[in-house]
C-alpha cells in the first residue's frame, strides 16, 4: 500500500515555503505557470510511485477529507 | 508517370460465377483488398481454405497513407511468405530527433534488442506493402492455392442467412449474387458492410487537421525521424519529417481546426508551407497530398454472426503511433487460424467470439495509445498545453522527461492478458514478456530464428526438457519443437527457470507455459486454446 505523507514532514517548513515563493518572484503569470508545471513534473518523477501520485492527486482535490 | 498506384493490378474480368444459374457458394469471401483483406486471403490460402477477395477498385492504395510497418507486422508477413521484399525495400531507422520552438531538445536511438530477425520497424509506402501482398497472393494462386481477387466488384448488399451469407456484387457488367460460408469485411474506415448491416462505429473525433504530403527530393536529410512541436515554420502546431524508399519523404503538418481544406490542399498553398520547412533552396516534387481529420473509434463487436470485421472497418485510430495497418494485420493473424479450425469442424464456432474479445482488447489499447499521443501533440486545454510545454522544456535538460514526450508510441503487438484461451501461468517467475497471451519474442535458433519455426498450427516449444513429438486433442495437434536453450532463448523464455514447455498458438501467441511436460495439463490447455472450454 502506498503511503502518502499528509502530516508535517518538512524540517524547515518556513524556509522551504519561502524558497517556493522566491522562485516565483517577478515572474509573469505564464512564466509562473510554466515553473509550477516543471516543478510538479520533477517532483512526480522523484516520487516515482504511481500509487502515491494518485493519492496525492486525490488529496490535492480535497476529496478524501473525513472532516 | 508510372506509379504503382496508377496501374490496375487486378482489373475487372468476367467471372463464371456471374453466369451461374444459381448463386455460387464460396468458403470465405473478403470484402476489400487493402492490406488487411490481402493478408487475410493469403493466410487462408496458405492453409488451403478457399478465399475470394472482392474490391470495387482494381489497384493499390492511392498515395502512400501508411508508412511505418512495425516488427510484428513484418513477422506476420514472414509467416505469410512475403516478409523479405518488404524489408529489402523498406527504410530502416533508429535515430529520432525532437524539436521544440527553434531548437532541438533531444535525440534518441531506438537501440533495438539484438537477436531478432526483423527490425523494430521499417518505413515503406503503403502502395508497396499492398503490391508485395498482391504479388504473394498471385504466386499462391499460380501454385494452385484456392485464392483469387476480383477487381471492379463492389459489394452492395449483405445478408446473414444463418448458415451462409448472401451478397450482391456490382460490376461494370451488372450485378450478381454470391454466397459465402463466412464473410470478412475489410472494407476500410467508411465500411459499406458496416453501414449495410446498420452497425455502430462510435468514438472520438479530434478537432484538428493534418496536411500529409509525400514529396520526392534529393536533399541531404538523414534517415531519421524528426518531430517538431511549435516550430517557427508552423507556429503553434506540429510537424513531422520521415523518410521512405525512393527518395520520398513524408511530411505531416498540423493545421488546426478552422481551416478551408480544399484551399489548403492546393499546390500553391502547400508548396510555400513546405519551403518554409525544408528551406527555400531545396528542390522537391509533390507526389501526394491529402488533409485528414483523425478519429479514434471502434465497433462494439467485431463478430456479427457469419460476418467478421477486420482492420479499419472495425476500428480506426489516429496515425500517431502507426497503429492502423499494423493492428489490422494483427486482426487477421488472430482470426484466420480460428476460422480454419471452425471451418474444419475442429473447434466450436464460439471460438470466433474470442477473435472479438481479443481484438477488441487490442483495439482499445491502440485507441488509448493513439489518443494519448494526439492529446500530447494537440493539447486540449490551456493547462494541458502548459504541462506539455513543461515536459518539452525539461526534456532538453533532463533525461527523466524524455519518456513523457509523446509524438506517437511505437506500435507494439498486444498481449492478450485476459483472454479466455489462456491457461493460468504455471511458470510465473519466467520472463513476463513471454507470459500467456504474449506474442512470442523472437530469438536466434541455429542459423535461423525461432519465429520461422512457429505458426504452422499449434507448437509445443520445449526448452531443456523432454516431451513427446506431438500431443492431440480431437483433430487438433500441437507439434513439439525441442531446443536446447541458447543465451537469447534462455533470457526471453526461461529467466530463473531451468526448463520450460510453452504451448504456442498458430498466431505465435503463448497460450500456456509450464516448467515441465505434463500430459493432462498440456491437453487441457490445448483444448482451452481451441475454444473447447468456452
Ligand atoms: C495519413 C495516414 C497515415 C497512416 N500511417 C500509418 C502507418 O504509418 N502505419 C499503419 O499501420 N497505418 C497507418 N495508417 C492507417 C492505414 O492506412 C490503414 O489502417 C489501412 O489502410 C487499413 O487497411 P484496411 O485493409 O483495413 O482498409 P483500406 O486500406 O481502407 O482498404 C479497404 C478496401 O476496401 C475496398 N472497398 C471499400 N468498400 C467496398 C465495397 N463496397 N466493395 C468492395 N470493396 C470495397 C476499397 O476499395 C479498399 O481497397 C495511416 C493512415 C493515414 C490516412
Amino acid at each position: 500500500m502506498a503511503n502518502l505523507i499528509l502530516t508535517p514532514n518538512l524540517p524547515r517548513a518556513d524556509d522551504t515555503y519561502a524558497d517556493l515563493l522566491a522562485a516565483h518572484e517577478g515572474l509573469s503569470k505564464a512564466a509562473s505557470d510554466a515553473l509550477n508545471a516543471r516543478l510538479i513534473l520533477i517532483l512526480m518523477n522523484h516520487v516515482g510511485d504511481q500509487a502515491i501520485i494518485r493519492e496525492a492527486l486525490k488529496a490535492a482535490k480535497l476529496e478524501n477529507e473525513s472532516a | 508517370m508510372n506509379k504503382i498506384f496508377e496501374i490496375p493490378l487486378y482489373p475487372y474480368t468476367r467471372h463464371p460465377d456471374q453466369d451461374a444459374s444459381s448463386p455460387v457458394r464460396r468458403k470465405v469471401v473478403i470484402v476489400g483488398a487493402g492490406p488487411v483483406g490481402l493478408a487475410a486471403a493469403i493466410d487462408l490460402a496458405q492453409q488451403g481454405i478457399e478465399a475470394v477477395i472482392l474490391d470495387e477498385n482494381d489497384r493499390v492504395s492511392f498515395g502512400s497513407r501508411a508508412i511505418c510497418f512495425a516488427k510484428r507486422t513484418l513477422e506476420i508477413s514472414d509467416r505469410l511468405g512475403c516478409g523479405d521484399p518488404l524489408v529489402e525495400k523498406g527504410v530502416q531507422w533508429n535515430i529520432g530527433k525532437v524539436f521544440f520552438d527553434e531548437r532541438k531538445v533531444y535525440d534518441f536511438n531506438l537501440l533495438p534488442e539484438g537477436g531478432h530477425r526483423r527490425p523494430a520497424f521499417i518505413n515503406l509506402q503503403q502502395y508497396y506493402f499492398e503490391e508485395y501482398l498482391v504479388n504473394r497472393l498471385r504466386a499462391l494462386e499460380s501454385e494452385g492455392a484456392p485464392v483469387s481477387i476480383r477487381g471492379g466488384s463492389k459489394v452492395t448488399s449483405i445478408e446473414d442467412r444463418g448458415d451462409h451469407v448472401s451478397l450482391v456484387v456490382k460490376t461494370p457488367e451488372g450485378a450478381y449474387t454470391l454466397e459465402a460460408d463466412w464473410l470478412i469485411a475489410c472494407d476500410g474506415a467508411a465500411s459499406p458492410a458496416r453501414q449495410i448491416l446498420g452497425l455502430d462505429f462510435v468514438g472520438r473525433v479530434f478537432e484538428d487537421n493534418f496536411l500529409i504530403a509525400d514529396v520526392v527530393m534529393d536533399a541531404e536529410f538523414p534517415t531519421e525521424r524528426w518531430f517538431w512541436f511549435d516550430p517557427p515554420f508552423n507556429k503553434g502546431q506540429s510537424a513531422l519529417l520521415h523518410k521512405q524508399p525512393d527518395g520520398v519523404w513524408r511530411i505531416d503538418l498540423q493545421l488546426g481546426w478552422n481551416i478551408d481544406k480544399e484551399k489548403e490542399k492546393k499546390p500553391e498553398n502547400v508548396i510555400p508551407r513546405l519551403k518554409a520547412m525544408l528551406g527555400e533552396e531545396v528542390n522537391f516534387e509533390l507526389e501526394w497530398v491529402s488533409i485528414y481529420t483523425f478519429q479514434c473509434r471502434r465497433m462494439e463487436r467485431f463478430r456479427h454472426g457469419r460476418v467478421l470485421f477486420a482492420g479499419d472497418s472495425a476500428h480506426q485510430v489516429s496515425p500517431f503511433g502507426a497503429r492502423g495497418a499494423n493492428s489490422g494485420l494483427q486482426d487477421t493473424d488472430n482470426l484466420v487460424w480460428k476460422l480454419k479450425l471452425v471451418i474444419d469442424g475442429s473447434a466450436p464456432a464460439s471460438l470466433l467470439d474470442t477473435y472479438d474479445v481479443e481484438r477488441v482488447y487490442g483495439a482499445d489499447e491502440n485507441i488509448l495509445n493513439s489518443s494519448r499521443s494526439t492529446d500530447f501533440i494537440t493539447p486540449k486545454s490551456e493547462q494541458s498545453r502548459i504541462f506539455r510545454d513543461a515536459v518539452l522544456d525539461l526534456s532538453e535538460h533532463y533525461a527523466f522527461a524524455r519518456p513523457l514526450v509523446n509524438s506517437g508510441r511505437l506500435s507494439m503487438p498486444c498481449t492478450y492478458d485476459t483472454s479466455p484461451l489462456n491457461t493460468t501461468d504455471a511458470l510465473p517467475d519466467a520472463p513476463a514478456r513471454a507470459r500467456p497471451g504474449s506474442p512470442c519474442p523472437d530469438a536466434p535458433v541455429g542459423s535461423g530464428f525461432l519465429l520461422d519455426q512457429l505458426g504452422k498450427g499449434f507448437t509445443l516449444l520445449v526448452l531443456n526438457t523432454d516431451a513427446p513429438a506431438a500431443v492431440s486433442v480431437g483433430e487438433v495437434e500441437a507439434r513439439t519443437l525441442s531446443i536446447a536453450a541458447t543465451k537469447e532463448l534462455a533470457e526471453r523464455y526461461l529467466g530463473e527457470a531451468t526448463s520450460a514447455v510453452y504451448l504456442i498458438r498458430p498466431d505465435q501467441h503463448v497460450a500456456a507455459r509450464w516448467g515441465r511436460y505434463d500430459e493432462t495439463a498440456v491437453k487441457s490447455a490445448l483444448a482451452r486454446a481451441c475454444g473447447k472450454e468456452l
